[in-house]
């Protein structure tokens, strides 16, 4: 496993751009590789399939029910397919068919979410998917995967390509820092430690994971040291890490960008509490929706940046 | 199992089905009669004479699909799976218990030759859609049948569906709709009138035909038609009646969703002796 100390975060592509190329790459290699979309190709990046397999490339206008009936029927007869559209609307929208199309028979669907999260920014709640996870998580049998970078999502997009079950891949909009070497590996239901530390850990996930590597520095420099933790399988979760966590280092924060009720965190509380409690903090959106603004702004008002870690850390740390 | 055009074979089974559903939803003392006895002959039709299909070998990729997605209807699903040797016919009786390949809708982890697991209504079209693209991308001579309620396609999932097969030309897609005319809380011209359907279909640029849906020759014709129809899917507006074999069942809301009595069983089975 690898560990670091310090860390340099270089910019990348935005995960949706990253599972928008991957698909792409699976399709050339597949001829079962196929593609849903409801009206939002260009945001969802999977314009570069239709453009390159028109005939594998299915544009359902904004109809998400019907698109993810269409994708369970398409994987009942062999295809492998991938449903893509805004989290919120793929979701929200296709739920009930999530379950009993899907999640229920067990069909072999995969459904990428883009737009997650607030950091949609200027759009506003109508757009902002802060329930996903959660209610992904819900439905029996799902794999449920939230990659952080570029580099996860690629690899987790071929993992969910290789495994025989309903997929939930959770992407964002905005870019966001490489915080994976490219020879990592990824696995359904592993994490990644990506630095060691012995006085807390920060499970993190998605955007929030970067922001986790900038509150590891800061408490670094207090004297504290924090392990830091990718957490991009939500569903199943890396129990191992997690229970070595909280026997290792005694106190756990999680930070997502998603409700904290529904989220990972909740998540990660009931492996704490069945196999080494120790005290807990949660990093996410309290019990509300979220506005119009920037990205910086959002994340800032809502409470989800290092600095809220930093201070779920401190609090962590006078309960242990 | 034999295949037959032969409309008084065809017949002979579907009297046979009815008294299976009859007998297995009063065993069960619940389920949906009403709506199973009306869909008798599109299924009969479809699985006797229609469908490719092989009981040896139910997941020959070339088969023809069927989907009910008026999925609390499965006793009549049951029945002819059963009676084309998918099933074992003693077992019917276990309908809605626990353990039953028979479960109370129709459910593919109890029964792998079912196409899909339904009961929530609107679902069965989009996923007969996919079946039916998934068939042309294999450049297989696949064709998908879905049946429909006729208060299911309240359902706006339907019109989603419709749309999208419509815009596409699904050709090798068949819906056929059992027209009963009655849902669970009365009749569906009190609660959510559908006409002038087949406009409706043919305004979302599918080829419709309405036809009686006890009337096995009508059936026939129909299936024919849509085979032969290019660029569009069909629909089939199948007028039947809900309950249709039973006299006291028939045109009576009352067995949309509720088992008969033993007394009533046995009066029922005379009249389909």
């Amino acid at each position: 496993m690898e560990t670091k100390t310090k860390f340099e975060l270089k910019m990348g592509m935005a995960t949706r751009e990253a599972f928008g190329r991957t698909v792409v790459e699976l399709g050339r290699q597949n001829k079962d590789i196929v593609v849903l979309d409801a009206d939002l190709s260009k945001s969802t990046y999977t314009h570069f399939f239709a453009k390159e397999f028109p005939e594998r490339f299915f544009e359902c206008g904004i109809a998400e029910a019907n698109m993810i009936g269409i994708g369970a029927g398409l994987a009942s007869s062999g295809k492998i397919p991938f449903a893509s559209s805004f989290s919120c609307f793929a979701i929200n929208k296709g739920f009930e068919q999530l379950r009993v199309a899907v999640a229920y028979p067990n069909v072999n669907l995969k459904v990428v979410g883009t737009h997650s999260g607030i950091s949609i920014g200027e759009d506003g709640p109508s757009q902002m998917s802060i329930e996903d996870l959660g209610l992904a998580c819900s439905l029996p049998g799902f794999v449920v995967l939230s990659p952080a970078d570029e580099v996860s999502m690629r690899a987790l997009v071929e993992a969910a390509a290789a495994h025989f079950g309903p997929v939930f891949i959770r992407a964002g909009r905005p870019k966001v820092p490489i915080v994976h070497s490219n020879q990592q590996r990824f696995e359904i239901g592993k994490s990644v430690q990506l630095i060691d530390g012995r006085d807390l850990t920060i499970i993190a996930t998605g955007l929030l994971v970067a922001e986790a590597i900038r509150a590891q520095e800061t408490l670094d420099a207090e004297g504290i040291s924090a392990r830091v933790v990718d957490m991009y399988s939500i569903k199943p979760l890396d129990r191992q890490a997690i229970e070595r966590a909280a026997a290792e280092t005694r106190a756990i924060v999680v930070a997502e960008e998603h409700l904290v009720s529904t989220g990972l965190g909740v998540r990660v509380a009931q492996v704490v509490a069945e196999t080494r409690p120790c005290p807990m903090e949660f990093v996410g959106i309290e019990d509300t929706y979220a506005e119009s603004g920037t990205p910086e702004e959002l994340l800032e008002k809502y409470g989800l940046l290092a600095h809220n870690i930093v201070a779920a850390c401190r609090r962590a740390l006078t309960r242990k | 199992m034999n295949k037959t055009s032969n409309v008084r074979d065809l017949a002979a089974i579907a009297k046979q089905v009815r008294r299976e559903i009859v007998e297995m939803i009063t065993h069960a003392k619940s389920g949906h009669p009403g709506g199973s006895l009306s869909a008798v002959e599109i299924l009969v039709t479809l699985f006797f004479d229609v469908l490719r299909h092989d009981p040896q070998n139910p997941k020959w990729p070339d088969r023809d699909r069927f989907i009910l997605s008026k999925g609390h209807a499965t006793p009549v699903l049951y029945s002819v799976l059963a009676e084309c040797g998918y099933t074992p016919k003693d077992q019917l009786n276990t309908l809605r218990k626990l353990g039953s390949i028979y479960q109370g809708h129709s459910d593919v982890r109890f029964l792998p030759a079912l196409e899909a697991s339904t009961g929530s209504l609107g679902e069965g079209l989009s996923i007969g859609i996919g079946m039916a693209l998934a068939a042309k991308l294999d450049q297989s001579p696949t064709r998908v049948y879905v049946v429909l309620g006729d208060g299911e396609i309240q359902e706006g999932q339907i019109w989603e569906a419709a749309m999208f097969a419509g815009d596409k030309a699904v050709d090798n897609l068949v819906a056929i709709v059992d027209y009963n005319r009655i849902q669970l809380d009365g009749f569906v011209n009190d609660i959510m009138p559908l006409e002038p359907l087949a406009d409706k279909w043919r305004a979302f640029n599918w080829h419709a035909v309405e036809l009686d849906g006890h009337d096995i020759p009508a059936l026939q014709a129909a299936f024919a038609e849509a085979a032969a129809t290019k660029n569009k899917p069909t629909v089939i507006i199948a007028h039947t009646v809900k309950g249709k074999g039973v006299s006291f069942m028939e045109n009576n809301p009352k067995f949309h969703g509720v088992a008969p009595t033993e007394e009533e069983m046995d009066k029922a089975l005379m009249e389909l002796a």
